[in-house]
């Protein structure tokens, strides 16, 4: 039977680990991020007795009930029925609200009138609650805000369901970039900075483009997007500054970056992605987590041998149950051989990178005893 | 040519959660209603170059470029629509910007605007889907049908509803005008979308949201597509011991207690995955949407199970 033969992710030595204070989960979309992310804060909490607080950015509803999140409320909130009674541990839980995060970050640096103009200003309204990168960049701020607490042991962070993984690493920079407001400014101003400048065809440009803009959008739209970004811009002397510094709690050896993957061959190629950019950009990657794997106990037959012996039992109505249970044993012994194949991609291409493999679950999980079952599983 | 019997809507968007495989059902699609000598176009619009990947393919620049040929002299084209491009595009059709619009995305000026606006970028994406799906040429229709890779469900009602999220921003204008003919082309017959889905709880639970979110934006929902179904073994819903050593003894092969054991706990695992599997089957089909299943692949979907669900999809 094929298996894997990478180097074998230690888990529980992980979330032992005093030094560590920040893991993060990472991967495409549907490969169980949420669920790895709840039962590592779980498991942290009830076997190795650390305060923990889980940021689930957009859980499925039944799995956040699980952990007694009823509404996005923004808010860490203790989870009730925990077995740390022994170890001492807590387990935290919180949803993100993107826009009350934004409309906090607002808050903090400037006084209510300002806020409040901010608040009504439609640029503001739609890229709080749209903005391709704002939950990104707010689930950044709201981890910054977590660890400049230094209130827990341990935050363990999903990270939003991106397009694609990357997606996580770059949108607060693209954030920053704009809300830093350099383009905004040549934007809004081609005639000041016109003239002589080294930038006379840029300039030119932007100034044709600004007016294409005019037409195209109307001169409002224009001007809301000035007054949005002169009030965001007056008072925070630089967004990329925050996106930096948040950059740098990720780089910090106190991190620690988990990749989540399925055996599928997309998921898998999202992972091999993500790895060589956390190693590009000196991130601590500290393994990786391959959900619902399919596992055979050798049962002494190979999957042709089960698939001939059926058609041959097929004849036999008596015989035909029998056939079925060869099929189903055939089936899943070519699922695993197929998964393991799938897996080896990234082992493959990794084989530095421990891993740790969870074997599928006939059911979701929506329970704390079955957080407990899969963190069990993942040490 | 013209439309096919069973599919008969001329956009076909086709969403799903992360991981169901709603690319290969797309590109399936695409490839199943060029049958017979049609022509159609794939596009994708979030960058990801799957299209690339499934047909092993270098990246796809943003052209309309032939991926596919079917029976009957068809083809598929494939266009991967990047909004920075359809943008420059955009402008270049009101104002002649030629070497200035190559400036300004090199300043990222194009990647700013795209960026500013959420709904923007989603304009320029279904515009750009709108363009191709009424264009013709000769008197006749470029392409019989146009088949959408779409955002995932958690953010399809947002992607397909432009007109709501660019009114926020954008009181007049040709972006107006364009969001509000994207708007129509969306709420009418000749659109669809799928949702595809596997027979697991979050799917199934997102699949339900989608399809409420689309109706009450009153955009038209085609069908629901069961990816990864696996065979309905074990009629009966039970079996033996007794009866798998007499099968595994019939059939000449050990029939050691170990490994009846083996082969009865796995049937009994198919046969508990299967009862959710029904329970899901039957909330999907209370959404009142035809439904098709397409197989569990033992290799994955290569080439060859694109082909086998074309064919699938359009007997449906």
């Amino acid at each position: 039977m094929a298996e894997l033969t990478a180097q074998r992710l230690d888990v529980d030595a992980l979330l032992a680990d005093p030094a560590i204070r920040i893991v993060v989960c990472c991967g495409s979309g549907g490969v169980g991020k949420t669920t790895t992310a709840a039962a590592l804060g779980l498991r942290a909490a009830e076997v190795h007795g650390r305060r923990t607080v889980v940021l689930t950015i957009d859980p499925a509803r039944r799995l956040a009930q699980s952990m007694g999140l009823n509404e996005l409320d923004n808010t860490p909130r203790q989870v009730k029925g925990i077995e740390a009674a022994a170890s001492g541990g807590e387990l935290h839980a919180m949803m993100l609200d993107m826009k009350r995060t934004f409309d906090e970050v607002v808050e903090q640096h400037t006084t209510p009138k300002r806020a409040a103009e901010i608040f009504a200003n439609p640029f503001y309204q739609a890229m709080s609650s749209t903005f391709a990168g704002t939950q990104e960049y707010m689930a950044m701020e709201k981890l910054g805000q977590l660890r400049a607490g230094d209130e827990w042991d341990l935050i363990v962070v999903d990270t939003p369901p991106s397009r694609s993984a990357l997606d996580f690493l770059d949108a607060p920079a693209r954030l920053s970039r704009f809300l830093d407001g350099r383009m905004l400014r040549l934007l809004l101003a081609p005639a000041r900075t016109g003239g002589r400048s080294m930038f006379s065809l840029v300039t030119a440009s932007f100034g044709l483009f600004s007016r294409a803009v005019q037409k195209i959008l109307g001169a409002q739209l224009l001007t809301d997007l000035s007054g949005f970004v002169a009030a965001l811009d007056s008072m925070f002397g630089g967004f990329r500054q925050r996106a930096d510094q948040t950059y740098r709690i990720l780089q910090d050896p106190q991190t620690a970056f988990l990749l989540v993957a399925a055996p599928e061959r997309d998921a898998v190629r999202e992972a091999a992605y993500f790895a060589e950019r956390l190693v590009a950009e000196r991130m601590p990657l500290s393994g990786l987590v391959l959900n619902r794997m399919h596992q055979t106990e050798p049962a002494g037959l190979t999957a042709d041998q089960s698939e001939a012996a059926a058609d041959q039992l097929d004849t036999d109505a008596d015989l035909r149950s029998a056939a079925d249970v060869l099929r189903i044993h055939a089936a899943l012994l070519r699922q695993t051989d197929r998964e393991v194949r799938v897996a080896a991609t990234f082992t493959d291409a990794f084989p530095a990178v421990p891993t740790t493999a969870v074997a599928a679950q006939p059911a979701d999980v929506h329970d704390v005893d079955g957080l407990r079952t899969i963190g069990a599983l993942l040490a | 040519m013209g439309e096919h019997r069973n599919w008969p809507e001329r956009l076909h968007v086709v969403t799903g959660k992360g991981g169901t495989g709603k690319t290969s059902v797309a590109a399936a699609l695409a490839l199943g209603l060029a049958s017979g000598g049609r022509r159609t176009l794939l596009v994708e619009v979030e960058g990801r170059q799957g299209i690339a990947q499934l047909f092993n393919l270098e990246p796809l620049p943003y052209a309309e470029q032939r991926i596919a040929t079917t029976t009957g002299g068809g083809e598929v084209r494939a266009l991967a629509v990047d909004p920075e491009e359809a943008l420059l595009e955009y402008l270049d059709m009101f104002y002649k910007l030629g070497a200035a619009g190559r400036a300004l995305r090199k300043v990222g000026a194009i990647d700013f605007a795209t960026t500013i606006a959420p709904g923007l970028r989603d304009v320029l994406l279904t515009g750009k889907v709108k363009e191709a799906t009424t264009r013709s040429r000769d008197g006749r229709r470029m392409y019989d049908a146009v088949v959408l890779d779409a955002p995932p469900t958690g953010r399809i009602g947002r992607f397909l509803n432009v007109t709501e999220e660019t009114a926020r921003l954008v009181k007049v204008g040709p972006i107006k005008t364009q969001s509000e003919g994207v708007a129509s082309l969306l709420r009418s017959p000749m659109t669809a979308v799928h949702v595809v889905t596997l027979l697991e709880e979050m799917p199934v639970q997102e699949s339900v949201d989608a399809i409420a979110e689309l109706n009450a934006l009153r955009i038209p929902v085609g069908r629901i597509i069961v990816n990864g179904a696996r065979p309905a073994l074990l009629p009966a819903g039970r079996v033996t011991k007794a009866e798998i050593k007499r099968g595994l003894t019939a059939a000449g092969l050990p029939a050691t207690q170990g490994t009846v054991s083996q082969l009865a706990a796995q049937a009994q695992a198919h046969l508990t995955r299967r009862e959710l599997e029904e329970s899901l089957r039957l909330e999907l089909a209370e959404l009142g949407r035809p439904m098709v299943e397409l197989p569990q692949l033992p290799d994955g979907v290569d080439l060859a199970g694109l082909e086998q669900f074309a064919a699938r999809l359009m007997r449906a």
